[in-house]
């Protein structure tokens, strides 16, 4: 038993040098294969010059999806947005609790969630005579003891295509003044 | 017998702690870099042959979005576009515009890695060889 405390007392600095490595990963700022696919995923062309109707026509779809805008530049066909809510799945927390109960350590589920989104408009096609519009998501999820356990970007297609068709709808309602 | 030993334990942990205390207070980080000015600088930026800054700046968040990126700020007055990217990793990055000359503009990057600056110079090697197919230009070194 003492040989076991020895042991882990003497490899304890060892683990404290190791937790300030692991650099970062070697495609983190790298062109994939994925890349173009995510680009398609994430990109809609509507046919318009009027890149700001675009942009305030998306801001109007974020605020109905409940997001809160963070930033805006115009100039750049900025926007920022994000929101918070709960992350808490019933099927995770009946988990965790069994889990636990069988362990006896604490039980451990996500509760609290931030979603961030930026869309970028750009003018694109012949003289400009398209507007693009590119949507990324992410969110950082945290669990009941306040840690974060996950950050992850959201690139589902139903996300972005939930997204796309609520725009189009918007911009259709914006044209016709509604 | 055995009292006074782990007493003597105690003591030399908590001095021992003291003495680790005194070696680096965590307030060294705000001044903190491993790398130097020079080297730091020359590594994350590069010079492009055009003087249009907002389509550099577009081309910076178009890049951005590329490599997974979330844009959190941009201002094309002082030519900043920040983005962070999570993917069970968080790696944040700011990228600087500024005219170079009359006929050119120098982007500069610099990104950190979950708690850490990144200060190898691969990864702004490859932030640089998306962004210049983007550009359609060739990136220059900076002297």
């Amino acid at each position: 038993m003492r040989r076991l405390y020895l042991c882990c007392f003497l490899l304890m600095p060892f683990t404290l040098i190791f937790q300030g490595c692991g650099g970062i990963p070697k495609d983190a700022l790298r062109m994939n294969k994925a890349t173009l696919e995510d680009r398609r995923l994430q990109t809609r062309f509507f046919d318009t010059s009027d890149e700001k109707k675009i942009l305030s026509a998306s801001a109007g779809v974020l605020q109905d999806l409940g997001f809160n805008l963070d930033e805006s530049e115009t100039d750049l066909g900025l926007i920022v947005a994000s929101k918070e809510r709960s992350a808490t799945e019933v099927g995770q927390v009946l988990l965790a609790v069994v889990v636990a109960g069988m362990t006896s350590g604490p039980a451990m589920y996500d509760t609290k969630q931030k979603i961030r989104v930026s869309l970028i408009s750009s003018q694109v096609g012949e003289n400009g005579k398209q507007t693009a519009v590119r949507v990324t998501f992410q969110r950082i999820v945290w669990d009941n003891y306040g840690q974060i356990s996950k950050l992850e970007r959201l690139n589902d297609p139903e996300i972005h295509q939930g997204f796309f068709e609520k725009l189009s709808k918007a911009v259709f309602l914006e044209a016709h003044g509604i | 017998m055995k009292r006074p030993l782990k007493f003597i334990a105690a003591l030399s942990l908590i001095s021992s702690s003291f003495f680790l205390c005194g070696c680096e207070s965590s307030r060294s980080q705000v001044l903190a870099a491993e790398e130097s000015q020079v080297k730091l600088r020359s590594m994350q930026s590069r010079i492009f042959d055009t003087t249009d800054k907002i389509k550099t700046l577009r081309t910076a968040m178009a890049t951005l979005q590329d490599l997974g990126f979330v844009i959190d700020k941009a201002d094309d007055v002082l030519g900043s576009v920040s983005a962070t990217k999570l993917d069970r990793y968080a790696v944040r990055i700011t990228i600087n515009v500024r005219p170079h000359g009359e006929t050119q503009m120098v982007v500069r990057a610099n990104a950190q890695y979950n708690l850490k600056a990144i200060e190898d110079p691969e990864p702004y090697q490859q932030f640089f060889a998306a962004f210049e197919k983007a550009m359609f230009l060739t990136a220059h070194n900076i002297e």
